[in-house]
Formats: structure tokens, C-alpha cells, sequence
């Protein structure tokens, strides 16, 4: 693939992860600390895994490494999910 | 009827899981697409817009998979794709020559709850604009928009290279009423009777035929990478506030 995605492609990975559909939740980035849906974040599939990175900023925001019987997930770039009950 | 319960309302959302789907029909769309009809007992429907991850594992184990936009689906199925090559794909060029129907896949969905239009969420207008394949969601939310007797203004604005790459040709011109209005641009050649010009949009043609930002549309806009990030730079110059503006990127070229 030649160029990125949006964090409209990380529905699959983060839907084994978490109960609900997160892409429209606002995150706030743990570097410029603007908040935005995720859906909205810059996502590079050609990595290992994927990564998202803030589209204002460009601090990686998560990534998601999918290893078989095991996910690597880190979303250490965010500081905050807002997720509704 | 009255509104239910909060709860019940995020409850109603189908949940994402991995269903099997049986492949009932292949279509061939245009020169370079296929229409696939799905058959998945397990489907539990999905909202326009939404989109499903569709894995493919070959005999030696290898497995890949793609996110494609659906284009229709009902609980219980079927649910219907359609499907592009993208000429150095893994997983398209598959589905549009190989793949047969009584063929079985595997689809994970409905997926995604940012790029999706719901009934009766606003009275805003609605600006649709679909690059090439970029149609398939919007296509959706036209088709759902019709089906809710909506009536909100809805335009979709479809920029294509010819004629014969229109994708649901058939299904968008009968959804045009005064609810739904359609704009077709050529890029690279317009039919005979066309008296428009041909080319590339342009920021002048965008905001010629698009809901103009003062009255405050929310616009959905889906395509390659390219033309998704020019169309949102474009509409911003134009006044739309970036919050109105929601995006789905595929990649491409």
C-alpha cells in the first residue's frame, strides 16, 4: 500500500480489544493535547503493525501489532479516551 | 413511538464479530469492479457507512485481509460489496477475477461508527463527495437516506474517470428526487451528450456544486488518500468548519 489510511481503518483491530466501536471516541494526544476522534488520526499500515499518529502533530498515537494468537497493543501516545456508556 | 431508553439506544448498535459469508453472486460492476452479494445467516445489518475487514487465507496458511465499505445489508444478510482492483492488490484483484459464488469468506463487522449517517440525526443539509470507489459508502447513506424517507437535502457530489465507471449507475439515478441530488464529474471522458466541462475538480468546480459552507452542511467525503486530503483542504479554504467535515481515506495511488 502506498500511502496511509485514517483511523476509520483501525475498527477491526481495536473491536477484539475493546467492547464497543472506539473510532468515533475522542482521544486526546499525549503530545500537542488536542482531542480528536480517532478516526481522525493518520494511520500507517505498512508497519509490523499499524501505527496512528495525531493528525495535527504527528506524536504516534498507538500501535496495534497483530501476532497470531496474541495482539500488541499500545496506545501509550494518547492521554485520555473518551468512550460513552 | 417514543425515544427508548439511552441504554438501549448504544445497545442497538450491531456489534463487530467474524461471521462466515457464502458468496451468492458476482457482478461485474464496471471494467475494473465487481458487485459481490454475500450470504451471512450471522449478519447482524449495519449502519450506512460502516465498513467490514474481509480475510482471505490461502492453502499454505498465509492470510490477508482488507477493509471494503458496504454498500447494503440487512440482519440476517446479504450483504452487498463492491469491490475495485487496485493493480498491485492482494486481496481485490482476488475478489474481482477469482472468486465464484458458493465460495466462502470471512468478514469481521459491521466496523466503524465515525463515518457513518444515521435517520433522523440532524435537519442539517448533507454534502456527499465520493472519489471513484469512494462512492460505495456514500452510495449507502443516499440509498438509507431514501429508504428513511429523509428529508433533509442530500447531495452527492461523484467525481469518475469515465462513464462506464459509475459505480451503481442504475441505483443512484433512481434515488434522485427532491430530496437527493446527484453531480457527476468526468475527468478523463464524458458521455456524448455530456455539456459540461471534462477534468479534474478544481477548487471553483468544488464549491460550484456543493452545498456552500454558510449553510452549514455536514459533509462526509471518501476516496483515495489524495483526493480525500485535497477535497477537506479545499472545503476548509471554502468556510467548512473542519468539525463538519468527516473523512474515509482508502489508500490508493
Amino acid at each position: 500500500m502506498a500511502t496511509h489510511l485514517d483511523g476509520n481503518a483501525l475498527a477491526g483491530a481495536l473491536s477484539e480489544v475493546f467492547r464497543a466501536d472506539v473510532t468515533a471516541a475522542r482521544a486526546r494526544c499525549a503530545g500537542c493535547g488536542g482531542v480528536s476522534p480517532i478516526a481522525r488520526a493518520m494511520v500507517y499500515p505498512d508497519a509490523p503493525g499499524l501505527v496512528a499518529r495525531c493528525a495535527s502533530c504527528d506524536q504516534v498515537l498507538a500501535t496495534i501489532v497483530d501476532a497470531g494468537d496474541r495482539v500488541f497493543l499500545s496506545l501509550s501516545g494518547m492521554s485520555t479516551i473518551e468512550l460513552r456508556r | 413511538m417514543s425515544a427508548p431508553p439511552l441504554t438501549q439506544l448504544g445497545r442497538s448498535r450491531p456489534q463487530a464479530a467474524w461471521h462466515v459469508a457464502t458468496v451468492a453472486e458476482v457482478r461485474r460492476e464496471t471494467s475494473t469492479a465487481v458487485r459481490l452479494t454475500l450470504d451471512v445467516p450471522t449478519w447482524p445489518g449495519s449502519e450506512a457507512g460502516s465498513h467490514l475487514d474481509l480475510r482471505l487465507t490461502a492453502p499454505d496458511g498465509y492470510q490477508a485481509s482488507r477493509s471494503y465499505s458496504i454498500a447494503s445489508s440487512a440482519p440476517g444478510g446479504p450483504v452487498v460489496l463492491a469491490v475495485d482492483e487496485l493493480p498491485d492488490g492482494e486481496v481485490s484483484p482476488f475478489l474481482v477475477h477469482e472468486v465464484r459464488p458458493g465460495d466462502q469468506l470471512e468478514v469481521h463487522g459491521p466496523l466503524g461508527s465515525f463515518f457513518v449517517w444515521r435517520p433522523g440525526e440532524s435537519d442539517r443539509p448533507v454534502q456527499l463527495v465520493a472519489g471513484g470507489s469512494g462512492v460505495v459508502p456514500l452510495y449507502a447513506i443516499a440509498a438509507a437516506h431514501g429508504a428513511a424517507g429523509d428529508t433533509s437535502p442530500l447531495r452527492l457530489l461523484y467525481s469518475v474517470r469515465r462513464p462506464g465507471d459509475v459505480l451503481f449507475a442504475d441505483e443512484l439515478a433512481a434515488l434522485r428526487g427532491p430530496a437527493f441530488e446527484l453531480e457527476l464529474v468526468y475527468t478523463r471522458e464524458a458521455p456524448a451528450t455530456w455539456a459540461g466541462p471534462v477534468g479534474r475538480l478544481d477548487k471553483e468546480a468544488l464549491a460550484a456544486s456543493t452545498v456552500a459552507a454558510s449553510a452549514r452542511p455536514r459533509v462526509y467525503v471518501c476516496g483515495s488518500t489524495r483526493f480525500v486530503e485535497t477535497i477537506a483542504a479545499w472545503l476548509q479554504d471554502l468556510g467548512h468548519a473542519a468539525a463538519d467535515i468527516r473523512t474515509e481515506r482508502f489508500g490508493g495511488l
